[in-house]
């Protein structure tokens, strides 16, 4: 599949009815969700026939976009059932199949996805709506959990932090594309219509593998 | 939720750290649903599941097919007709609605239209 092929079918993926302000709910763009899992799957072949779990799943896009690039089994973890009702009518209109659970990932333990998932794709909340750190706990948890890599979003103001904390945790760290995300402003302290964030799109593998 | 996804979940009530893994099954509804079999995909994950926990679940909800002993992965001699009954097991058994229970603890998880419940209240965590 062709990384437009891949970007249009996406377009049909439904986002929130209403996000949650404090959950930083924030639909992945087909656009950006597209290059994130095609590059994975392109450059890296972290994404046909492998485990693939997606921690935050919202809408389910990142997930879909995995199956599309077969993907051999999904597994999503969401705090918010609104969102995971979402997510959960997304895959079927797309006849993909996910298996998703209610999960908060600060408290759940990794004990028993270790080894079990070869790849983790993920955008998470970037920790502005006090909730500073969870971009951390989420990613730290990711590369706990997965066998072979991690595909994650963070804001470019946090790269030298974030290849500090990789180094410390082990894992070969690589900023693969700095993208704007397009936050709409959807909430009523936003006083725009949207505005762009500075994101990396980083690639954290495992050395062992 | 499919058999896969429960062979990666624990009990983790704040001081349940031991025996709270797999979580049992109980007055659960199941519906099959066909999907494409992957040889290929059943060969990559058997390794790496916990069998004995498995072979447990699948016994709680009747399935009696699956072996006590998983058979060597390494060799590449599993035949078809082994590795359909795994499919039919791991990836078109889905359970819908029931309960997974703590063996330790007893902390009971609801399972909602095929949504496992992991979530906490603040005051067990």
């Amino acid at each position: 599949m062709r990384l437009k092929d891949l970007e249009s079918k996406l377009q049909n993926v439904a986002g929130f009815d209403k996000p949650k302000i404090e959950l930083e709910q924030y639909c992945t763009t087909p656009h950006l969700a597209a290059r994130m899992l095609y590059t994975a799957h392109t450059v890296y072949d972290d994404i046909e026939s492998k485990v693939v779990a997606d921690f935050g799943c919202g809408c389910g896009i990142l997930s879909i976009a995995a199956n599309l690039l077969n993907s051999s089994y999904n597994l999503a973890l969401e705090i918010d059932d609104d969102a995971l009702q979402i997510a959960k009518e997304n895959c079927s209109e797309f006849e993909v199949d996910v298996d998703f659970t209610l999960t908060d990932l600060i408290s759940i333990p990794m004990d028993h996805l270790r080894n079990k998932v070869d790849t983790i794709v993920m955008n998470p909340p970037f920790g502005t709506k006090n909730n500073k750190g969870i971009d951390m706990i989420f990613l730290k948890k990711a590369i706990e959990a997965a066998k072979i890599s991690v595909y994650s979003l963070h804001k470019s103001t946090t790269r030298e932090h974030i290849r500090k904390k990789a180094k410390e945790w082990g894992v070969e760290c690589e900023v693969l594309a700095e993208m704007k995300f397009d936050v709409p402003m959807m909430y009523k302290g936003h006083k725009k219509k949207s505005v762009d964030i500075e994101v990396d799109f980083i690639r954290f593998a495992k050395k062992s593998y | 939720m499919r058999l896969v996804a429960h062979n990666m979940l624990q009990c983790h009530v704040k001081g349940c750290n031991s025996n709270n893994f797999p979580l049992q099954l109980s007055n659960v509804e199941i519906e099959i649903q066909e999907t494409d079999f992957n040889p290929m995909f059943l060969r990559n994950i058997l390794p790496k599941l916990e069998w004995n926990a498995l072979v447990k679940t699948a016994l709680q909800i009747n399935i009696t097919t699956l072996p006590n002993v998983l058979p060597d992965t390494s060799t590449d001699d599993l035949d078809d007709e082994f590795l359909k009954m795994l499919h039919r097991v791991l990836l078109e058994t889905h359970i819908q609605q029931g309960k997974m229970i703590c063996p330790n603890c007893n902390h009971v998880y609801a399972i909602k239209d095929g949504i496992p419940n992991m979530l906490l209240n603040e005051n067990e965590t």
